[in-house]
């Protein structure tokens, strides 16, 4: 007799970990939405959201809050496909290496992280030392509490959850697909572009999904490289709740941005899925 | 097409293989491109240290299909690699026409392969596969796919452009593959294995259908292949290599009734491997004392021998023959294999290893039971004698 699908064990072997979630996910985000429709001065109704969607700042905050996570997951695929693409080539010790190297952000806290940027990118930092010393600026470059460094020292701490996503897809590529391209005359970019990059698509969904969730949450990197002049969606939620006790409008904010993140990721599957490297299993 | 400057290439366009006179390409609406001539010139290649191949020449005329004929490991698989441009060789060249290619990379030389496992990419259509080579050379849209449709018909796919590659069955999928390679018009072919991964039955089909298909095309095409019979059957030369050498490169008949080294000899169809001593030669050839009793008269010699020598004679086991008389080799059957149109025997003889002996059963070979003491008589003039190993 054959061995029940692994895949049809009962339900109830899942039901701890749906109780968790049930406890400790789902009815606090009711909670929250219970709470953002709390208004101003009582009663209940839409008006916290009417004044977030209608406040120019709150929305500036918001698109650039999404706008930062897109630019963190551009830097993150452009430095990491060509990254995953020669890890996965390579074999033996170098893969190994470059794993590491990919992993170790992962496993240094996020403070000390952070701090690391700030002595690379800050005023007497090494970047502006290192240029100064060579005669090639004159006034230090600021890069430390502007967006440049931010998204770069978000771009390495997420880089992983590109790599790894994207190393599994590649690694499922048979290599005689390249040789076939290549054969049938089609140089490095074109193979690129018409088998390697369709193919690794479900892995670069992905990461690019996982990478833009990080980045646009990463609330310590964003207030510590961020300073106090760039304002984020949670700095701003953290601002509202806590420093103003404005709990309905944070309540009203997290939704919104929930809501938001929800359509951008919606908007990289069916990008996936309009190309048809996805479809193959 | 430019003429040939070397030598030997320079017959291929003077005689075509008798192949492409029977070829339908002029039916097919176009001029194929005759095919080109293929010399590998002191080939030898080694991956660090360890010789995968050593100056292996091959000269290979145009139109022509030419098996590379080993176990694995024996090199072949390298030497297509380095044909196809994805290994540069250590030493030698290879030149295809008139052009040393050596330089190129895999895509700029023109030469269509057919892979192991097909190679289809799983994300395109069967006719977008079947153009991908077409497109990647620049030519227009409609082009593509009046030539994809012209490919997939000549496979007999034509119904199937719109599918994709996981859809189809693996004789279809290989199918797809030999048109995908020559869409390009390639000056070479190369079949990597291609008959592998099918089952028995459809393997003669598709062996059939790529012969025809190689005749159509007039392509000169290297077959890798550790499969004697498919290698014996279509080749028009075969190439045997053992251990990273050329052992013989001639036709399969040659091969099979000439081999000139005793690995052909046991690689090539089956052989019975018995030790004896070389006596001398007359006027019938080389006259060989078994071991275990008996004389036999070889054919020549492939290399000289010196007289009293220990040799190893390589009987197939259809230049045996039971007989009822007291001459020949004296045997006891061990097992009797009756295999449709043949019988097998079996024969303990002395020490050694049992002698195989096949007989047509129609011309009387009757099976005999274990036990049965029987007398074995040699074709004279077949066998090959070989230098014993020391």
């Amino acid at each position: 007799m054959a061995l029940p699908d692994v895949t049809t064990y009962p339900l109830r072997l899942a039901s701890p970990l749906a109780l968790f979630f049930g406890a400790f996910f789902a009815a606090p985000l009711v909670a929250l939405l219970a709470l953002s429709l709390r208004g101003a001065e009582g009663g209940f109704g839409l008006s916290q959201y009417a004044a977030f969607l209608s406040d120019g700042f709150s929305l500036g905050v918001l698109l650039g809050t999404l706008w930062l996570g897109l630019k963190v997951t551009a830097a993150c695929l452009v430095l990491g496909l060509p990254l995953a693409l020669v890890a996965t080539r390579a074999g033996g010790w170098v893969r190994g290496l470059i794993i590491l190297a990919v992993l170790t952000p992962l496993l240094t806290s996020v403070v000390i992280r952070t701090f690391a940027w700030i002595v690379i990118l800050g005023r007497q930092g090494v970047i502006n030392s290192l240029l100064s010393s060579l005669g090639l600026i004159g006034t230090p470059l600021r890069m430390l509490y502007a967006e440049g460094g931010l998204v770069a020292a978000l771009a390495q701490v997420q880089m992983p959850l590109m790599v790894l996503p994207l190393m599994t897809a590649l690694s499922r590529i048979d290599p005689s697909l390249w040789d076939a391209s290549e054969a049938l005359g089609a140089g490095r970019w074109r193979t690129f572009f018409r088998v390697t990059l369709p193919l690794c698509l479900p892995g670069l969904i992905a990461g690019a999904v996982l990478t833009f969730a990080a980045a646009i949450s990463g609330f310590i990197t964003q207030s510590l490289i961020g300073g106090g002049q760039m304002l984020f969606m949670p700095g701003y939620i953290y601002q509202q709740a806590i420093a103003l006790q404005n709990w309905p409008f944070a309540a009203a904010m997290s939704v919104i941005f929930l809501v938001a993140v929800l359509a951008v990721v919606l908007a990289f599957n069916a990008l996936g899925r309009l190309a048809r490297g996805y479809a193959q299993t | 097409m430019p003429c040939s400057k070397i030598d030997a290439a320079g017959t291929a366009t003077v005689t075509p293989s008798g192949a492409r006179n029977q070829a339908q390409g002029q039916s097919h609406g176009r001029t194929q491109a005759e095919g080109r001539s293929v010399v590998l010139d002191g080939i030898t290649h080694r991956y660090g240290g360890a010789i995968a191949v050593e100056n292996v020449n091959l000269d290979i005329k145009g139109g022509e299909l030419v098996s590379l004929l080993g176990p694995s490991g024996c090199g072949k698989t390298t030497l297509l690699r380095i044909v196809a441009g994805f290994l540069r060789q250590s030493e030698g060249r290879v030149i295809v026409g008139d052009q040393i290619i050596d330089a190129l990379p895999p895509s700029r030389r023109a030469v269509g392969i057919v892979f192991q496992n097909y190679a289809l990419f799983p994300h395109l259509t069967v006719a977008e596969n079947v153009a991908y080579g077409l497109a990647a050379r620049g030519a227009p849209r409609t082009e593509q796919a009046a030539e994809a449709r012209r490919l997939l018909d000549l496979v007999q796919l034509g119904h199937a452009g719109a599918r994709y590659p996981r859809q189809l069955s693996g004789g279809q999928q290989q199918r797809v593959a030999l048109a995908r390679a020559l869409a390009i018009r390639p000056a070479v072919l190369l079949l990597d294995e291609p008959f592998a991964a099918l089952d028995k039955n459809l393997r003669l089909d598709m062996q059939i259908e790529v012969k025809r298909l190689q005749r159509v095309a007039g392509v000169t095409t290297l077959l890798v292949t550790h499969d004697q019979e498919e290698a014996l059957s279509l080749s028009d030369r075969v190439a045997v290599l053992s251990n990273g050498h050329l052992e013989q490169f001639a036709a399969p008949t040659t091969v099979y009734d000439a081999p000139e080294s005793l690995f052909v000899n046991t690689f090539v169809g089956s052989a019975n491997a018995v030790p004896g001593v070389l006596l001398g030669q007359d006027g019938d050839g080389p006259r060989i004392a078994l071991d275990a009793g008996g004389e036999v008269v070889a054919r020549p010699l492939a290399r000289p021998i010196a007289p009293g020598a220990r040799v190893t004679l390589c009987l197939r086991p259809e230049h045996l023959r039971l007989t009822e008389g007291q001459e020949g080799i004296a045997g006891i059957v061990e097992m009797a294999l009756p295999l449709g149109p043949t019988v097998v025997h079996e024969v303990r003889v002395g020490a050694g290893r049992p002698l195989k002996i096949a007989e047509p059963r129609l011309g009387g070979g009757s099976l005999r039971p274990p036990g049965t003491p029987v007398r074995i008589a040699v074709a004279p003039g077949l066998a090959s004698a070989f230098p014993a190993a020391a």
